[in-house]
């Protein structure tokens, strides 16, 4: 082997780190779409049929809405969403510079009501903050998810990815038991997806009402007698983190449906 | 001993069979709960309820009850003089017998209407459709409800 | 809260043209319990109307059985310009109204 390849080789190596056995090989990785039948598939793809389009539209009119003491609005700073917020999503969780941290795109929603807006965080799952979110995520619609591609981000990636291989909760069930070593198959007579978090928030028909990837992952977390942890944890963003990493290259959906 | 309705219908369902009218529905109907049988008397009355006409999309097997698209049609010209006045849904095991009740005229031009449902468990939909010349005419689906792998308690 | 209403823009005379309507509710059942046991009270729409330029072409009864955020499909025949007004009334005094026009030649 030439110098070169070696050096390419190495230089690959450190952009994606190896996989592990039972990972997802990048060609193989395959939306929640992908295992959904023909109904929820039609509902998901039809603007005028998707209810979470309808938090969307309420997101539509929070983003031009001022808000907080600043008396501004989303819109005063940021303008136009569809040019401004376009591509934004797929590159959540990211790193804030101030805090030295990824956040959420819900935190950053709510570190900008607090620092912009001098307006008061909205509550985790609240209408609003899935509207406002659902509305910014909506505009990278298509875009292919790149979170994570940030060096400073390695570390969170790296520690989302070991919550997601650990056994945990007393059905001692790893993350990666499911999602990695037994998509496809089913469980309860649902099918089990490769958890790629393309759409959120995103309607789920169980809770027939648009949901953040925590809720999602608090509730897999409840699944297997676990304690969850809470809405905004490191371990949380951690996790959405690496899901959001594990997905790259998939376009954003949202808002999805899912069963 | 009075007669029941229940007794009336099954003598009514009776004599149906046994006459020349292709009327059979009366006894499918039989087979079903007594609250589903009594909220879809509630509507047609004492009428019989004919099979035909109406067909119902809704997929064998949901991937979750608690949002099931539906589909009802029914074959009709809808004319003045021909047309569906009303679509009445029902299910067999949520725990209230009604899902919706559609009402139509001449001007709807196409007798057929989609939303969606929640069904509590496997168990049958039955659609009816009240025809301008008030007679009934049904169809009757299984629906399959897969119960999710993780489900949520309520907050 | 949003409501989502297609109609299309344009249709020629006769024409047989499909609505739809999706609008934001809970559809609370009234047959749910909190963890600790407490009856959640009922909170549905109770009926949906669709007018054409004033008169009624559709209407809905609604039970606990429909949906959250109840989605409907209905058709009219397009007969002249004008407007469509849809109503969702519901329990509590829940009341909500949207429209949308359309141009037929």
């Amino acid at each position: 082997m030439s110098v070169w390849r070696a050096i390419a080789a190495a230089a690959l190596f450190a952009a994606a780190p190896a996989l592990l056995a039972g990972e997802i090989p990048p060609d193989g990785r395959r939306s929640g779409y992908s295992f959904m039948g023909p109904e929820t598939r039609a509902m998901q793809d039809d603007d005028t049929s998707n209810p979470g389009m309808l938090f969307v539209l309420d997101g539509e009119a929070l983003w031009a809405k001022k808000a907080g003491s600043a008396e501004k609005a989303c819109a005063d700073c940021h303008g136009d969403a569809r040019g401004s917020m376009k591509g934004v999503a797929a590159r959540y969780p990211a790193i804030d510079k101030a805090l030295g941290r990824p956040v959420t795109l819900d935190q950053r929603i709510n570190l900008c009501r607090s620092n912009h807006q001098q307006a008061t965080p909205l509550p985790y799952e609240s209408r609003d903050l899935l509207a406002l979110s659902a509305f910014v995520a909506h505009q990278s619609r298509g875009v292919a998810i790149t979170a994570g591609d940030d060096p400073q981000a390695r570390p969170f990636v790296e520690q989302g990815r070991d919550l997601f291989m650990r056994r945990e909760g007393q059905l001692n069930l790893a993350c990666s038991n499911c999602h990695d070593d037994n998509f496809d198959r089913r469980l309860a007579g649902a099918p089990i997806t490769q958890a790629q978090p393309t759409g959120y928030p995103l309607y789920r028909l169980e809770w027939q009402t648009l949901g953040s990837l925590e809720r999602r992952l608090r509730s897999c977390m409840s699944g297997v007698r676990a304690q969850a942890y809470d809405y905004g944890s490191p371990e949380l963003v951690a996790l959405e983190l690496y899901l959001m990493s594990r997905a790259h290259g998939l376009p954003m959906e949202t808002p999805a449906v899912r069963p | 001993m009075p007669t029941t309705r229940r007794q009336f219908l099954n003598l009514a369902g009776g004599v149906t069979v046994a006459g020349t009218v292709p009327i059979v529905t009366l006894r499918p109907l039989r087979a079903t709960p007594a609250m589903l049988n009594t909220a879809i008397r509630n509507v047609v009355g004492e009428a019989p309820i004919r099979t035909g006409k109406v067909k119902l999309d809704i997929p064998p097997l949901v991937e979750n009850g608690n949002t099931v698209p539906m589909t009802v049609s029914v074959a009709s010209p809808m004319t003045a003089d021909d047309h569906v006045k009303s679509i009445h849904v029902f299910n067999e095991k949520n725990p209230q017998p009604n899902i919706g009740n559609f009402y139509l005229t001449p001007s709807s031009g196409r007798a057929q209407v989609s939303t969606r449902i929640r069904l509590a468990d496997t168990q049958k939909v039955v659609a009816i459709a009240r025809l301008s010349d008030d007679t009934f005419w049904q169809v009757a689906a299984d629906v399959v409800v897969t119960l999710a792998a993780c489900t949520e308690e309520m907050n | 809260m949003a409501a989502l209403i297609n109609v299309p823009a344009k249709a020629k005379r006769g024409d047989v043209i499909e609505l739809r309507a999706l609008t934001s509710h809970i559809m609370e059942t009234g047959f749910r319990h909190t963890v600790d046991g407490k009856l959640v009270p009922r909170d549905i729409i109770t009926s949906f109307t669709c007018r054409y330029n004033g008169a009624e072409i559709f209407r809905a009864d609604l039970f606990p059985a429909i949906a959250a955020n109840p989605y409907l499909s209905f058709f009219t025949v397009a007969k002249e310009s004008g407007k469509f007004e849809f109503e969702w009334i519901g329990d509590n005094g829940y009341s909500s109204t949207a429209s949308a026009s359309i141009t037929v030649e």
